[in-house]
């Protein structure tokens, strides 16, 4: 058998061998495309129609009678009156044949708490509308609206579900008479969380995000950059402590970030005083966790930078720093931005450290500075997904979503920046 | 040159830390609530907090949700203002977290009693029917169980259902419930787990005898006997047949759906807000519903409280509207919004009482009872 044979022998398996392989790789990726689909398709499924929302229309008399008001009622006199009252009234006198107690609550039901509030708002902004019949479109109750999107089947015993007969029957005349409608929840993105779903939105935490991510961005960039661009060109070279350095720094960046929770609990809220749950102490928690990323990745654009440039500029007169912030800095830039977005799309998913730091918790108002109390994105998710009423299912896919098509903007924008501004050399 | 600006670094560095704790003195005034405490009454503080905004204009408090033990750490950690102003509990205050309160200058605590929360054990609403008794309970989920002869343990031999109870259906023994971390576990293993144990006459003579040798002045011997009561009574079995499942009800209830077979233990609001998907078992014949649970018919349910810092009244705007809220019939009388979302009211005359014993601040006068 000559070397010929030999390898032609051989060749047949070495084929096979490669098919094999092929078929491998195809395979993983087929099923890492299979689970990615059925977690969006299954997110999508269940979030969509969180973005849509019921109405109800009623005619509420504002009877300043009925809301204990006198002739001259001031802002303070409107603000306590009794709306709920009103609105009551009104559902009493178009479903009269709500007669027990628990027909008349679940008749008030209908329509969310909300609906009084509103009520109210709109008299103080016109105190003209005593005394008037005018239409309202409500925000609907959450089981009314699970109803109308076709969550709950009403062909089930009426002991299985969690609409009433008698509620199904207020619920198609409502739907006859043309007073429920569907549209696009914009509560959903101008209220902050609630406890009644129909109520909850995602404004707060979203811009508690954006606070938390604000603090972030301000320390963890200029510390990293600055501190890569140090470790790169002025650290002395093969000296034993910027090795030591060198190593903790890649440690860090592997360290689970609860544990940075538990050291901002310690060190910021307990030592510096931080006001607990605020943006503040979850941006100072989440620079520690980005660091590491910041510095590593900036360290490497750095390190692309040709020895040529900083050669040059040094042979012409500049000074060191003048080679560090007039070429080497602006040169690598696009790769520490790229490394900065990535790592602060990181810091945006994170939950564990926050749960220490007391951002985990009911906060209603949107916060206005970074000492406010608030919550996060993920945060959010996390609180919907633990409540009982079966509106937050949809809601928590649709706060999923929205924190994904986030993720992604940044990604992008990451991604835009390497290919805009890549340097070729 | 170079260490000249080593120097100065270290210097504004130091200085910077130096500082920052006098930056953080603004936060000494606070215009909000701070509610720290137990995940079972997070829902019901929640809504309150919310109507207390809605109604009166003023800013929302902040609910956390850290458990009843996490929530009376921070609670009794001091009485400064950057303390809680109010802990949420699934359980009454114990003896060693008041004194720690004592002891961290909170002095004056008002507890207030909003109602009670009953443990529900359920399954799939196409599964069988369930009638089960604190005994059946322990037998099935203890880790070890007694043996023939009285003091002798073994390991949990049960695996079906049958096989404890005859009565009850032929399934395996297969329950989803909460981590030792949750406050509905404690209750659970207190009122059912050894509710059954103590049904043992063998076992409930360790807790008199505990007793009596702490009467008789020998605490070694009472320590030593009661850890080994509790240790026979609140072991739950880890050999699968308990699943600890989360602390996440609506994991539970949703495992339960696609498992006809297995039973879960969450909280009766859950049961409420999924009827329509499970259903609960009776216990000790009592079908779990809102009536049997306001009653007190229905042998696992506890109370549920919250405690407030009485130095902080008059500190932070709005204290007083919350508690004022919280304690209104509207809020959590028989027809109130907050058994719209679970809550199992106190009888009528005790709110009273309590109502007005908390808008009038009056502190507990004497540590718990152990």
């Amino acid at each position: 058998m000559n070397h010929t044979e030999k390898i032609q022998h051989s060749l047949k398996k070495r084929h096979a061998r490669e098919k094999r392989f092929r078929l491998y790789g195809l395979l993983s990726v087929s099923i890492s495309i299979l689970f990615l689909l059925s977690l969006l398709g299954d997110i999508g499924f269940k979030g969509m129609p969180a973005f849509w929302q019921t109405k109800v229309k009623l005619d509420i008399h504002l009877d300043p009678e009925r809301l204990g008001l006198g002739p001259n009622p001031d802002q303070d006199d409107l603000f306590q009156a009794n709306y709920q009252r009103l609105i009551a009234d009104t559902l009493t006198r178009m479903f009269p044949d709500a007669k027990t107690r628990q027909q008349r609550r679940a008749l008030k039901n209908l329509v969310s708490k909300s609906a009084a509030y509103e009520l109210r708002d709109a008299v103080i902004a016109n105190p003209q509308l005593l005394g008037q019949t005018r239409p309202f479109w409500f925000l609907a109750k959450d089981d009314v609206d699970v109803y109308m999107k076709g969550r709950i089947d009403r062909n089930l015993p009426e002991s299985q579900r969690r609409i009433k007969d008698y509620q199904l029957a207020w619920i198609d005349t409502l739907k006859s008479q043309g007073r429920l409608k569907q549209g696009f929840n914009t509560t959903f993105f101008t209220n902050s969380d609630s406890r009644e779903p129909e109520q909850a939105g995602i404004r707060g935490a979203f811009t508690g995000s954006m606070l938390t991510m604000l603090v972030t961005l301000s320390l963890a960039f200029p510390i990293g950059v600055l501190a890569a661009l140090y470790l790169e060109e002025f650290a002395p070279q093969n000296n034993r402590w910027v090795d030591l350095i060198e190593i903790n720094i890649n440690n860090l960046a592997a360290v689970p970030s609860i544990v940075f929770g538990l050291l901002g609990l310690a060190v910021f809220i307990g030592f510096f005083g931080v006001p607990r749950s605020a943006p503040l102490a979850g941006g100072l928690v989440l620079t520690l966790m980005t660091l590491p990323t910041i510095i590593i990745t900036s360290r490497a654009a750095i390190k692309a930078v040709p020895n040529s440039i900083r050669e040059a500029a040094l042979a012409l007169g500049a000074s060191k720093t003048q080679v560090a912030f007039g070429h080497v800095l602006p040169l690598s830039l696009p790769g520490i931005l790229t490394g900065t977005i990535i790592g602060m799309a990181q810091a945006l998913g994170e939950t564990a450290p926050l749960l220490l730091i007391g951002m985990v918790a009911f906060v209603a108002d949107v916060p206005h500075s970074i000492f406010d109390p608030s919550t996060a994105l993920p945060v959010q998710i996390y609180l919907w997904a633990d409540s009982p009423e079966r509106a937050f299912v949809e809601r928590t896919s649709a706060a999923i979503i929205v924190l994904l098509l986030f993720l992604m903007a940044m990604n992008a924008l990451a991604v835009f920046m390497r290919k805009k501004f890549e340097n070729k050399w | 040159m170079n260490k000249n600006l080593f120097y100065r670094s270290v210097l504004a560095t130091a200085l910077l830390i130096g500082l920052a704790p006098l930056g953080s003195s603004q936060a000494a005034s606070r215009n909000h609530i701070d509610i720290v405490g137990s995940s079972t009454v997070y829902p019901f503080a929640t809504v309150v907090a919310e109507t207390f905004h809605n109604k009166t204009g003023m800013r929302t408090p902040k609910v956390e949700s850290t458990g009843s033990g996490g929530g009376l750490k921070l609670f009794c950690a001091g009485a400064g203002i950057n303390t809680p102003d109010i802990t949420n509990a699934s359980r009454r205050i114990k003896k060693s977290e008041y004194d720690r309160c004592q002891a961290n200058a909170v002095k004056g605590i008002i507890e207030v009693p909003i109602g009670f929360d009953g443990i529900a054990i359920a399954n799939a609403k196409s599964g069988p029917e369930f009638d089960l008794s604190k005994r059946d309970i322990y037998l099935a989920l203890a880790k070890q169980v007694p043996g023939k002869t009285p003091g002798q343990l073994i390991d949990n031999p049960y695996t079906r259902w049958n096989q404890i109870n005859p009565a009850l259906p032929n399934e395996k023994i297969e329950v989803l419930g909460p981590p030792p971390t949750s406050g509905t576990r404690d209750a659970f293993a207190e009122l059912a787990l050894e509710g059954g144990c103590k049904t043992f006459n063998w076992i409930r003579n360790l807790k008199t005898a505990s007793k009596a040798a702490k009467k008789s002045g020998d605490p070694a011997k009472a320590k030593a006997l009661k850890a080994r009561y509790k240790n026979i009574c609140h072991a739950i079995r880890e050999d699968g047949a308990y699943i600890e499942a989360g602390e996440n009800d609506n994991l539970i209830v949703e495992k339960l759906g696609k498992n006809p077979h297995a039973l879960g233990v969450f909280g009766f609001s859950f049961l409420d807000q999924n009827a329509d998907k499970v259903k609960g078992a009776k216990v000790e014949g009592v079908p779990v519903t809102f009536e049997n649970i306001a009653d007190g018919s229905y042998p696992i349910s506890r109370p549920l409280f919250f405690y407030v810092k009485k130095a902080h009244l008059g500190k932070i705007p709005g204290l007083e509207g919350y508690i004022k809220e919280f304690t209104s019939e509207d809020a959590w009388g028989d027809e109130g919004y907050l058994t719209d979302k679970g809550l199992i009211p106190l009888p009528e005359a005790q709110r009273q009482v309590v109502a007005r014993q908390a808008r009038e601040a009056v502190p507990m006068s004497a540590p718990p009872a152990d």
